[in-house]
């Protein structure tokens, strides 16, 4: 009837306006569909079917009970096993971790001289870009049972060696030291910043009440960046599942697997070294669950902290 | 008087464990760099106790050189840590650029769809059949493509983005500018802090890659560096007894090879390292 010409519709006319924008995201919208849903889609399709190897999906038959997978990992005894050795590494790791980056922030801070502050900064952040294959190559020129640098020292010291690498006990904490040590100046990064942020008038007010440093850094420090801490900790929790799979996957061996195999490393044998797709799908899914469910609650759960602190 | 004697002990006691601190991080990394220099026979003289050595020589490095394929392998992980972290950034940019503006339509649902993978991922055997299904196997694009958009990162220069000030492009537009002229030539240069922090977070990424090298890849010179210091590392020492430079020395000399790049770069960019942690945690 009348020429719509300036007359469509105004979302429409937006979309026409922003054109650029939209032309922009393409790209990374096709990236995202493909590499990022397509495996989620795909995960939950894999899960339920006896996966064909050579047909793929399509030539694929439902599992009759469709949950038969996740059925044969519960009642299987990998599964107390993995879940047990996953909560103890990752556990270890943040509880470890937390506390000695905090020390070493509030060491940071208190120190005077620049320089050696710098110094030790460089000096702990570095590991945290140095990849886990170099990490073993220094954790066996260290600990091996053959001239290792420290199973030197302590066997001039105590005359027998520590079996760091065969001994699957002993290797657990090998994999959770190595972490804190990679680690530990990173997460020293947040709390700097958490400190410096603490109103100077605080400690000026500490210092007038006649507190030494000691004591301005129990009672002014510690409490005034505990939310920082429960934060990291709480949001830290909710990734409990991942244990370290990159770190892991490149230093464990079949000697000391009981200790250290966690969900990832079996769901990575499973499906890419004795190609059962379908079983390590759900197993992968399972986890990537539970995951999302921790996440979840451990984000709100610091938004009330948070909350409650302000 | 009491008091400045306490203060002077805790001092010392900060400059102590400071001082033990740096140095638990650097003896592992002393130690690696002087075996990786020193005469195979020496070492086994001082039993593996190196921390500085005493005389110096490049025959590790020299065998490590000469690892089959070592060339081609070292060249497949410089080519994809620059091509791939120059894709990484246009990606990220791309998208996030759109994304922090207040008024583009869908916004809402778009920062959902990007949230969404943030919680619930397919998993590696998932992944592992869609990048097989899009014919990424043995090729150096494997490196590139699928790790395209790491979904924190985009978060973080999303929020960079946000900050800046919209009079600028608002000004632009008026001057009659497209938005792909405003992005590129007036937002991309004043953004240089978080591409350089962005870059860097990808870039050591793609240097340290591994597991791909693992399990996408098959044909030996398209390994990562990390790879085959993996294989160097995993050699029995025993076995090869009878070669001039054995392989822990040479083992030595692969995981400083390695980390070179990065041991050199990172401490005269510290603050754009350093940067990408800061960001995330303003963010929350």
């Amino acid at each position: 009837m009348q020429s719509v010409k300036g007359k469509r519709h105004p979302l429409l006319r937006k979309l026409w306006k922003q054109r650029a924008f939209f032309l922009m995201l393409l790209p990374g919208l096709a990236y995202y569909v493909i590499y990022k849903y397509a495996p989620i889609v795909l995960g939950v399709a894999t899960s339920v079917v006896k996966y064909n190897l050579r047909k793929g999906l399509a030539g694929s038959k439902l599992l009759d009970p469709w949950y038969s997978n996740f059925k044969f990992f519960f009642e299987s005894n990998y599964f107390s096993q993995l879940l047990s050795n996953t909560l103890i590494i990752s556990l270890s790791k943040i509880l470890l971790t937390i506390p000695i980056a905090l020390l070493l922030a509030i060491l940071l801070y208190e120190c005077h001289s620049v320089r050696l502050r710098r110094c030790v900064q460089t000096l702990t952040y570095m590991p945290h870009f140095l990849s886990w294959i170099v990490i073993y190559g220094m954790c066996f020129s260290l600990l091996s049972e053959t001239n290792g640098l420290v199973n030197v020292l302590i066997r001039k010291l105590t005359g027998h060696t520590v079996p760091f690498f065969t001994d699957a006990h002993i290797f657990r904490g090998v994999i959770i030291w190595s972490d804190v040590w990679k680690s530990v100046g990173w997460q020293s990064i947040i709390y700097m910043a958490a400190i410096a942020g603490v109103d100077p008038n605080l400690y000026e007010a500490a210092h007038i009440d006649g507190a030494g440093r000691l004591k301005s850094i129990w009672y002014v420090t510690l409490p005034s960046i505990m939310p920082v801490v429960v934060t990291t900790l709480v949001l830290k929790c909710g990734n409990v599942l991942d244990a370290g799979f990159d770190q892991i996957f490149v230093m464990y061996n079949t000697a000391v697997r009981s200790t250290v195999d966690i969900i990832d490393t079996w769901v990575y044998r499973t499906g890419l070294e004795q190609w059962n797709i379908s079983l390590s799908s759900a197993v992968g899914l399972f986890k990537s669950v539970i995951s999302m469910i921790l996440v979840i609650l451990v984000n709100q759960l610091a938004k009330k902290w948070e909350a409650s602190v302000w | 008087m009491v008091k400045r004697h306490s203060e002077r002990a805790f001092d010392a006691l900060v400059i102590l464990l400071l001082a033990m601190a740096g140095l638990v991080c650097l003896i592992p990394m002393l130690h690696v760099i002087a075996v990786s220099l020193t005469p195979y026979d020496e070492y086994l003289r001082r039993g593996g106790m190196i921390l500085f050595p005493t005389s110096i020589t490049l025959d590790a490095y020299r065998e490590f050189i000469k690892e089959p394929y070592l060339l081609e392998c070292f060249m497949t992980t410089v080519v994809s840590t620059v091509l791939g972290t120059a894709f990484n950034i246009l990606m990220t940019v791309l998208m996030a650029y759109p994304l922090a503006k207040t008024d583009l339509l869908g916004r809402k649902a778009l920062n959902l769809f990007v949230l969404i993978p943030m919680l619930i991922t397919g998993g590696l055997i998932p992944t592992y059949l869609v990048v097989r299904s899009t014919g990424l196997m043995n090729t150096i694009l494997v490196y590139i493509i699928p790790g395209a958009i790491w979904s924190y990162v985009l978060i973080i220069t999303r929020a960079f983005f946000t900050q800046i000030d919209k009079g600028i492009a608002e000004s632009a537009r008026m001057d009659g500018a497209g938005e792909w002229t405003i992005l590129f030539r007036l937002i991309l240069p004043i953004s240089m802090p978080i591409i350089a922090t962005i870059g860097l977070m990808y870039g050591v990424g793609h240097w340290n890659e591994y597991l791909s090298g693992v399990i996408y890849v098959n044909r030996p010179e398209l390994r990562t560096l990390q790879v085959v210091l993996r294989e160097v590392l995993s050699r029995n020492t025993e076995a090869a007894v009878d070669v001039t430079v054995p392989t822990k020395t040479l083992q030595m000399a692969g995981v400083v090879f390695t980390s070179v790049p990065i041991i050199v770069v990172y401490p005269f960019l510290q603050k754009y390292f350093t940067q990408g942690i800061m960001l995330g945690a303003i963010k929350g």
